[in-house]
């Protein structure tokens, strides 16, 4: 059984129609990277999978559990799915500490010292132990991104979404992220990723997604999608994005 | 065609002398006026009016810190149940039950036109409309209630604001957390709303320690009076001004601190932001 499946998804925001019949999974474990031009629908995708935003049509179903479902408990579902957003949103009034405990003592109900314990481990991984009692005003875009991932990890999900996690980050900030994100896919989490950085996708993911119109145009893995597309519209996308000086003949 | 020539002509007064002897003219008409009243006035009369020492004296030992006392005491309250009114109010007025929604925007608009007078008069009638009906710890009940009615309408209208102020990201971050959405406003949203408002719910805290001035409107025995009760008490006794004067310095006293507490409080939340 899948992690993740989406059948037939369908959104739409006004008249203008963003998903337009989605099908896919993501299997455990597999790290799946989605890519395409901006308007293509993939944070709408991503945003879907833990029902931030509803679709029209279509169900999503997360361990077999149909999340789309108005009888499904949507809290409890969403505990089991981390999300990291592109403009982080860390808590401005809590502590790095209290930014991933605050979820586990109210949520998940852990005592504060289990909590505590969990964050400090998490807070270990991403290499940010040394600021545990800094507020998030205090900190670089990288390491606020960074206490994202680890706010997240600390609910102990089983699936990672995160939005384009480095593109609010200034271009030399956006490699220690990465290296988290690396790390945390050798350790097996699952992932779905949106993103632009074509490097990591092709290092890290298992599966590449390219999408465009709202639809899924090709995916595979990265050496044949982004190394040797078998598409024309995933070919001009790699061209502009690998080569932005790149003109296109007319 | 001429060439165009790089010296500009000028006509009369250059901008900056204009505005200099603007100036100079609107100094000396103030020295005029200072000098005009400093001649004109009958400055022993108003000391004698205004600032008589021994009626200064009188009114601390009749007990003008008493009143200064019942003043914050009558304030506080009020804003206590503003407070938590307001709050109410204000997630009524964004909930998406409907008639949360209507039940919210018609108090608010209730009551934030009419004037705060018109609500102590009504109180103060209470009593006398409903046979044997008593509000308990009297006076202070009363009071809180009248200044905390209307306190609410104001605040929930700044809580509101600030509610609408915290970025949706939040709301997504927290709910993307499993948290229910009751828990999210609580622990996310609420806590930075009131950073938000703070200063202006400093501002409305100033305008309750002046309205609960209204108190005399509700009478109270002389023990209840608050500063302004109590200096137009001893005003009336003394035919003079005195204590009335030493009385509104007293509320200077409390709004003062309070000002500067609101500078501080934004100029924090500046360096945070």
């Amino acid at each position: 059984m899948a992690l993740v499946e989406i059948k037939n998804l369908n959104k739409s925001f006004g008249s203008n129609h963003v998903l337009r019949g989605i099908d896919f999974t993501v299997e455990q474990g597999e790290v799946v990277c989605v890519i395409g031009p901006s308007g293509s629908g993939k944070s709408t995708l991503l945003r879907c999978v833990n029902l931030l935003e509803v679709p029209q049509e279509g169900k999503v179903f997360v361990r077999g559990e149909e999340i789309t479902n108005p009888d499904c408990h949507l809290d409890a579902a969403r505990q089991q799915i981390g999300m990291v957003f592109q403009q982080f949103n860390l808590f401005p009034h809590l502590s790095v500490l209290q930014n991933c405990t605050v979820a586990q003592t109210t949520v998940l109900k852990r005592k504060p010292a289990e909590a505590d314990k969990v964050a400090r481990a998490n807070l270990d991984r991403v290499g940010l132990n040394d600021k545990v009692t800094a507020y998030p005003a205090q900190l670089s875009g990288g390491q606020m991104q960074r206490v994202a991932i680890a706010r997240a990890l600390s609910m102990d999900p089983a699936l990672m979404l995160f939005d384009e996690p480095t593109s609010a980050l200034d271009p030399e900030l956006v490699g220690d992220v990465l290296t988290v994100m690396r790390k945390l896919a050798l350790d097996g989490m699952t992932m779905l990723v949106v993103t632009h950085e074509m490097a990591f996708a092709r290092e890290v993911a298992d599966r590449v997604v390219f999408m465009d119109g709202g639809v899924i145009v090709e995916q595979g893995p990265p050496a044949e999608v982004i190394g040797n597309p078998a598409e024309e519209r995933t070919r001009t996308f790699l061209r502009r994005v690998l080569d932005p000086t790149h003109v296109e003949p007319t | 065609m001429s060439a165009p020539s790089d010296t500009v002509e000028r006509k009369g007064l250059s901008p900056r002398q204009r505005s200099q002897r603007s100036r100079r003219i609107q100094y000396s008409i103030l020295v005029v006026l200072v000098l005009v009243a400093a001649f004109t006035a009958d400055w022993g009369q108003i000391g004698s009016v205004f600032f008589k020492p021994a009626y200064i004296r009188s009114a601390f030992e009749d007990g003008l810190l008493n009143a200064l006392v019942k003043t914050v005491e009558y304030t506080a309250g009020a804003f206590v149940i503003g407070l938590i009114g307001g709050t109410v109010l204000a997630l009524m007025r964004l909930s998406s039950v409907g008639p949360y929604r209507w039940i919210s925007t018609a108090y608010i608009e209730f009551f934030r036109g009419l004037p705060a007078i018109v609500v102590f008069i009504a109180f103060s009638l209470l009593p006398l409309a409903f046979e044997g009906m008593t509000i308990p710890l009297d006076p202070y009940g009363t009071v809180w209630l009248a200044l905390g009615i209307v306190a609410a309408a104001y605040m929930a209208e700044v809580i509101r604001a600030g509610i609408q102020a915290v970025p949706k990201g939040q709301i997504e971050a927290a709910r993307s957390l499993g948290m229910p959405p009751a828990l999210a406003t609580r622990k996310i949203v609420l806590p930075q709303a009131f950073r938000i408002v703070l200063p202006p719910l400093t501002n409305d805290l100033i305008l309750l320690v002046k309205d609960s001035s209204l108190v005399f409107i509700i009478g109270t025995t002389a023990a209840g009076y608050e500063l302004t009760g109590f200096g137009r008490d001893l005003a009336n006794t003394y035919s003079n001004l005195t204590p009335l004067v030493t009385a509104g310095f007293c509320y200077l006293i409390i709004t003062l601190p309070l000002g500067i507490l609101v500078r501080r409080l934004e100029a924090k939340a500046a360096r945070t932001r």
